[in-house]
């Protein structure tokens, strides 16, 4: 039953999503651009390396603490570029709209769009507006596009990742998802956390530009930390260890978390980023770092190992040592 | 600061791990966690990383949503497809495999199932939605059966009539109590649930000791508190000694918690209740009680699906003790928590699901 028809966990960002991208979308789409499967598209165009990305915002509520769809929808697609090493410069934005939907609260969304593009120097150039009927979606949809420039040269990838390499981290984890889930319905616990939601393009054009010893970076959204750690080794001639004491986690969010069952590396963050590097460049890049208002939390978590190839363990609190496994289905809080 | 770490201190495990070390018991000892909140700790912490290989620790029936039997979902689907209802549910319920599909495959064809993280939530979701009826899901142990309980007396006062309750609550003497009559398991300790003890009180427990002559140890849910539970319950074997007794003093009183029981005995009566691996467990479950009929949803009459089983799961034995998950042939393979078989690779304090979340490094699969 489950095979023929589309469920909640083929969004959730584990192993049946990733059947659904490589088993549909990229056997259909199928080129070298796409079978990369970046957070963006990396092209040559007339001898210009432009990065392309999109990214699709469904998130309820509408409103979160520390932002809304529209800031996230400009953030993550900014990000998204960002993180592959490229300047974002041009967005497209689509709107879908449910009928019924108070113009107010769109003004809203979209003024915030607007302010945070701004603030990450992008222009949204383009766009589409779409109103479908009451409940044939819900409130907003967004969808994003963009468009960045890669500098020649400045390839971040996996491959030159070796042993002794360390992965840094640029804040706490877990904002962002802690602050969506207070703030929705049916769950009734206030809490001061505010999402992370930020452009991280003016940070990382710094970090890249003053040290060249980054190999790889990553936004850690749906997922957490642990998806993106995951997929960083699986099927690599090398694995990662962290250390739980080493990871940055507010102590409210920590508290949410032990309350309702979550890790705090399994849950979104929308203005943070992992890295890896060379361990002789870690202190230049974690100053640079937490000299910016968005890296202040920075730390590093951990290292690249040559044992366990293909795994990412973690070193608890208590001083045991176990697997990290990668995000599978839905999350939810456990009830006792 | 954060009053969690002491509680999970290396140095401190590392002193406890010594001590229980210390003891030079001679014979291997398989000590049972019954709470599924261990089960994710014991995982989650890398425990039995601490413990020489002779002390191991079994997971037990203490994972509400694992010991909920196939025709109980099956009763919620059923009753889900009747026109206007909504599900109300903990979480976890929601993809646990009923005979044939889960609630959330049920969702994803139309039905209407929500997650809530508290009855009360749903009984105000109920109040604001009186065109729908609001079927509840109340599974849980005794910990969980007085909020339900709670819920419900506000219910009835209020007179919300578009609210029902669907019982798969359960008490957890009971289960231990057919446990330990079967002859096929055996167990040297209890690490007993802390939270459960809190409402019932030690004395609900005391027939462990006296009539198996097993010991006891009433534990919290941090790393130190279920390390030095195994310590205590080491101590009592040495000493050929078999009594309950309390680690968790910070939370459980001797007595328990009256309050708590005379809410669950307002609102609910002991009654008959199937589990997973056990089959039914007489006077083992709550119900609403006669008077409250009303908002018993067993009482609504629904063409229900005849139950069976999953073929090759063997949650039934991991919740008894008698196999650890891995040594089912579906672990990790055919039964994943994205596409479980059984109850225990669903919850969050399932054996299989914290295994495979949390597996140890030399893990092969």
């Amino acid at each position: 039953m489950t095979d023929k028809i589309v469920t909640l966990n083929h969004g959730a960002g584990g192993t049946a999503m990733r059947h659904l991208i490589t088993e549909l979308f990229v056997s259909h789409f199928d080129n070298p651009a796409l079978s990369e499967l970046a957070d963006a598209a990396l092209l040559e165009v007339n001898g210009s390396r432009l990065a392309f990305s999109t990214d699709s915002y469904v998130i309820k509520p509408v409103e979160f603490p520390g932002g809304n769809i529209g800031k996230l929808a400009v953030c993550g697609t900014v990000n998204d570029l960002a993180v592959m090493g490229a300047r974002p410069l041009y967005l497209s934005i689509g709107f879908i709209l449910e009928e019924g939907l108070n113009l107010n609260l769109l003004e809203r969304v979209v003024a915030s769009a607007a302010d945070v593009a701004r603030a990450a120097g992008v222009d949204i150039v383009t766009g589409d507006t779409k109103v479908v009927a009451r409940s044939e979606c819900d409130g907003i949809f967004i969808n994003t596009s963009g468009i960045g420039l890669q500098p020649l040269g400045n390839g971040l990838s996996s491959n030159p990742i070796a042993p002794g390499d360390v992965i840094i981290v640029s804040g706490t984890l877990g904002d962002h998802g802690i602050a969506v889930l207070s703030a929705r319905e049916g769950l009734t616990f206030q809490t001061d956390i505010e999402s992370d939601c930020a452009p991280l393009n003016d940070m990382l054009h710094t970090v890249l530009s003053k040290s060249a010893g980054v190999k790889w970076m990553r936004d850690p959204t749906r997922g957490g930390a642990a998806a993106v750690l995951t997929e960083l080794v699986e099927q690599k001639p090398f694995g990662a260890i962290i250390r739980e004491t080493a990871i940055p986690v507010r102590e409210d969010v920590h508290a949410v978390c032990e309350l309702l069952g979550f890790d705090p590396l399994y849950l979104a963050n929308e203005g943070k980023v992992l890295m890896v590097l060379e361990a002789k460049d870690s202190d230049r890049v974690l100053e640079i770092l937490r000299a910016h208002p968005l890296g202040r939390n920075a730390a590093i978590i951990g290292n690249i190992t040559s044992d366990s190839p293909g795994h990412v363990r973690i070193e608890t609190m208590v001083g045991s040592v176990r697997r990290l496994q990668r995000p599978s289905g839905e999350l939810l809080p456990r009830i006792c | 600061m954060n009053i969690l770490l002491p509680f999970r201190d290396a140095d401190v495990m590392q002193r406890i791990a010594a001590e229980i070390r210390q003891f030079d018991i001679d014979r291997p000892l398989r000590f049972m966690e019954v709470c599924g909140g261990h089960t994710a700790v014991i995982y989650r912490f890398g425990l039995t990383d601490f413990l020489l290989s002779t002390i191991r620790l079994v997971s037990g029936p203490g994972c509400p949503v694992c010991v909920t039997a196939n025709d109980f979902i099956d009763r919620a689907i059923a009753l889900c497809e009747l026109p206007d209802v909504t599900i109300a549910t903990f979480g976890d319920l929601v993809r646990v495999p009923g005979s044939t599909r889960s609630l959330a495959e049920v969702r994803a064809r139309g039905g209407d199932v929500r997650v809530f993280y508290s009855s009360a939530d749903a009984l105000t979701w109920a109040r604001e939605h009186q065109e729908r009826t609001v079927v509840f899901l109340g599974i849980g142990f005794e910990t969980t059966a007085c909020t339900l309980a709670a819920t419900m007396a506000e219910c009835v006062q209020s007179g919300v009539k578009n609210f029902r309750f669907l019982s798969a609550l359960k008490t957890m003497p009971a289960a231990l109590q057919a446990l330990f009559s079967a002859p096929d398991v055996h167990i040297d300790g209890l690490i007993l649930p802390g939270h459960v003890t809190t409402v019932t009180g030690l004395s609900a427990f005391r027939f462990i000791p006296r009539e198996f002559g097993i010991p006891c140890v009433v534990s919290g849910f941090e790393p130190i508190d279920v390390m030095e539970s195994v310590l205590m319950l080491c101590r009592q074997i040495k000493d050929h000694h078999a009594d309950v007794e309390n680690q968790y003093r910070r939370v459980v009183r001797d007595g328990g918690n009256p309050q708590a029981r005379a809410v669950i005995d307002e609102m609910f009566e002991p009654c008959d209740m199937p589990w997973r691996g056990f089959g039914i467990i007489p006077e083992s479950g709550l119900k609403l009680s006669p008077q409250f009929a009303f908002w018993d949803s067993e009482n609504v009459t629904v063409e229900v699906e005849p139950p069976q089983e999953h073929r090759g799961c063997r949650c039934g034995d991991v919740l008894c003790g008698r196999i650890y998950p891995s040594e089912c042939s579906l672990f990790g393979t055919a039964c994943t928590p994205e596409t479980p078989r059984g109850a225990c690779m669903v919850s969050s304090e399932g054996a299989c699901a914290a295994l495979y979340h949390f597996a140890p490094v030399n893990y092969d699969r």
